[in-house]
């Protein structure tokens, strides 16, 4: 088991193409660190210089004390999982696990030591006389999870190893990924375009975009507090809502409005906070608030004393999801908003109805697409 | 969890019922009119082979030889050293193969999966050396093989086949289709470039290794001119030349002839009939992967 850290890596292709740019990481002994981002985004080709099969352009890359940055892959101490799994198809799931052991020369008695105990851990012990044409795409799955264990590396390296299962088998797997990390503890770096994947498995995840580390944070922080308006839009599901406006003062409270139709008073008794909202009055800003932040019944959170929190909001797509339903909304100005409240039978489409929001929940975003969160409390 | 094996189950609707009786006479009598058009060259073949050589001429008004000579075969071998001519043929086109095998295996893997400057670059200049036509090339290969001193020799008929930018073309564009994760994946277990090439590519590409072995064995097995070129020594002599044997000045003995190729054209029908799936995923090959 091992540290990763990552100095400042950047990586060009051909000179001209830049894909990662100033990556800055401290992965620690164990941890499991999830890179997530859109398509494009740089995570596979970061992960791609750890394992040594990319050629890190800029920076350094250091594996358990190590500058790794011109070792062969092989003698890197990693071991990966492809998403296509890479199994080699013309041998046996027996041989596709002892390969790597076999290459480095190991006894046999110890290879069929590890092989059994791996194939026991995942529940493949059955399979081990197959070739991979014959198994499933789970069980392939856990093939390619095998070749890495039985390897005992330092780091795991996972690219998107869940992406060719079907949702539900991808929802069980997880589960049994993070199980399989907390019995082994092996330092463990997983890329991952799904959102979802990286919040349920990441003891801190790192959101990227164009080149860029985003947010490095637990799941929960970066949920909670986005630093950027990118970060807000990528994670959660439905996506957060986003109204432009501006912020006022009414008496000595500062109010995000937006057109005509939205008057929020704005939590500003964190300190710090209301200076910075009131450094920002008059400016064009984006108040950003997640569909579950809004509700139909004005009680509990959803009931700030002086209230000023209603949204009067017309009604067009209902979707029940069993306990919530997601209602799309249109805002006067012919915005689409979406609110995720409790389900209820008959719940109205096509009428206008009035929306209450929750204040402390709602974030302040400077104009653009990275646009940072003015109303982010320091961690 | 649904682990079964995923096989992909095909069914065509209507595959396998008995189409419009109208159509499938019109398809099945064009398919006999093809097939007995081909057979129809070998049935004469054999049948020129069981005349006498007297009655070879007059075999288009009999259609069938009034006596039946099945010793020519025997004839063909106390005439010529044709068994010796056999063993070159094999010989020559079983080290041709091997070599060529090798040696395209190898540049196909250097040009599918290891990346370096100017790759591209020069396998069009490789690709470039297939527009030259064979024939025009006969004279500076025989100037180079005589220059080795390799004249009139097995290596002079081996050595100028070991290496073909053809067969590289063919097994690069194989060696495309196979994923490149694969040898990443090897790379990590601790391979390097020859156990990548050896354990991981070159056993998936065997369905590509054969039909490049199989068309190269052919070929080579029927050569004709460069062994008439470089051979002077009889017992050089491959089957293609043994049989010219048989068509000289003095005269020419068509039913030795045609018993004597009879018996060359043994082993690749052989050689067809044991290997023909490949050959046709081998066409199949050029036509899908592209």
């Amino acid at each position: 088991m091992a540290q990763v850290v990552l100095r400042n890596v950047g990586k060009v292709y051909d000179r001209k193409v830049r894909a990662v740019e100033g990556f800055n990481l401290d992965i620690r002994d164990g941890e499991f660190v999830v890179f997530v981002g859109p398509s494009g985004c740089g995570k596979s080709t970061t992960l791609r210089m750890i394992a040594g099969l990319e050629d890190i352009t800029e920076g350094t890359v250091d594996i358990g004390g190590r500058v790794v940055n011109h070792v062969h892959p092989k003698d890197r101490d990693i071991a990966m999982v492809f998403q296509n799994y890479a199994l080699y198809p013309h041998m046996t799931v027996f041989k596709n696990l002892a390969f790597g052991l076999m290459l480095r020369k190991m006894p046999k008695e110890e290879i069929r030591r590890r092989v059994g105990e791996a194939a026991r851990l995942l529940g493949i012990e059955q399979l081990l006389e197959r070739k991979p044409k014959a198994l499933s795409g789970g069980q392939r799955q856990r093939v390619a999870l095998g070749r890495a264990i039985v390897r005992e590396p330092q780091v795991f390296l996972f690219d998107e190893p869940l992406s060719n299962l079907d949702a539900k088998l991808r929802v069980v797997t997880r589960t049994e990924l993070k199980n399989l990390h907390q019995r082994l503890r092996t330092t463990t770096i997983y890329v991952t375009h799904d959102q979802e994947e990286a919040m349920t498995l990441g003891d801190r995840i790192v959101v990227m975009s164009n080149g860029r580390i985003q947010q490095v944070d637990t799941p929960l922080n970066v949920y909670r507090r986005p630093v950027n308006r990118f970060v807000a839009a990528f994670l959660g599901s439905p996506p957060m809502n986003f109204v432009e406006g501006t912020i006022a003062r009414e008496g000595q409270r500062p109010v995000f409005v937006g057109g005509d139709w939205l008057r929020l008073a704005l939590p500003a008794d964190q300190p710090g906070v209301a200076a910075d909202l009131a450094r920002h009055e008059g400016r064009p800003l984006v108040l950003g608030f997640r569909p579950n932040a809004m509700s139909e019944h004005a009680a509990g959170k959803f009931a700030p004393p002086g209230g000023g929190n209603a949204l009067r909001l017309a009604t067009t797509v209902v979707e029940p999801l069993g306990d919530k339903i997601d209602v799309s909304c249109q805002t006067p100005a012919g915005q689409r908003l979406i609110a995720r409240i409790d389900a209820r039978d008959n719940f109205p489409a096509g009428q206008t109805i009035e929306f209450f929001l929750d204040p402390e929940h709602v974030h302040v975003f400077e104009p653009g697409e990275f646009g940072p969160n003015i109303l982010r409390p320091p961690a | 969890m649904p682990e079964q094996p995923a096989q992909p189950r095909t069914t065509i609707v209507g595959e396998g019922r008995a189409g419009l009786p109208i159509s499938r006479v019109a398809v099945f009598a064009g398919l006999t009119l093809f097939g007995v058009t081909a057979a129809v060259p070998f049935v004469w073949q054999i049948l020129m082979s069981l005349a006498t050589l007297t009655d070879v001429d007059l075999l288009t008004q009999t259609g069938f030889p009034p006596t039946l000579l099945p010793s020519n075969y025997g004839l063909v071998f106390e005439r010529v050293p044709f068994a010796k001519y056999f063993f070159n043929s094999f010989f020559v086109a079983g080290w041709v193969t091997i070599l060529q095998v090798i040696t395209c295996a190898m540049a196909a893997y250097a040009f599918s999966r290891v990346q370096w400057p100017g790759r591209e670059k020069v396998f069009l200049l490789y690709l470039g050396t297939l527009m030259i036509p064979g024939v025009v090339l006969m004279v500076p290969n025989f100037a180079v093989v005589l220059g080795l001193g390799m004249f009139n020799s097995y290596w002079g008929l081996i050595i100028p086949g070991a290496f073909s930018a053809f067969g590289t073309f063919m097994l690069r564009q194989f060696m495309l289709t196979i994923p490149t994760s694969l040898d990443e994946a090897a790379a990590i277990d601790g391979a390097g470039h020859w156990r990548i090439f050896t354990e991981v590519v070159l056993p998936l590409a065997r369905p590509g290794v054969i039909v490049l072995a199989i068309f190269c064995f052919l070929g080579n097995y029927n050569s004709f001119f460069w062994p008439l070129i470089l051979v002077k020594d009889v017992n050089l002599r491959t089957l293609p030349l043994g049989l010219l044997v048989f068509d000289s000045s003095y005269g020419r003995e068509t039913p030795l002839i045609m018993a004597a190729s009879l018996m060359a054209m043994v082993p690749p029908v052989v050689i067809f009939l044991l290997l023909n799936r490949y050959l046709v995923k081998g066409i199949q090959l050029g036509a899908v992967k592209g």
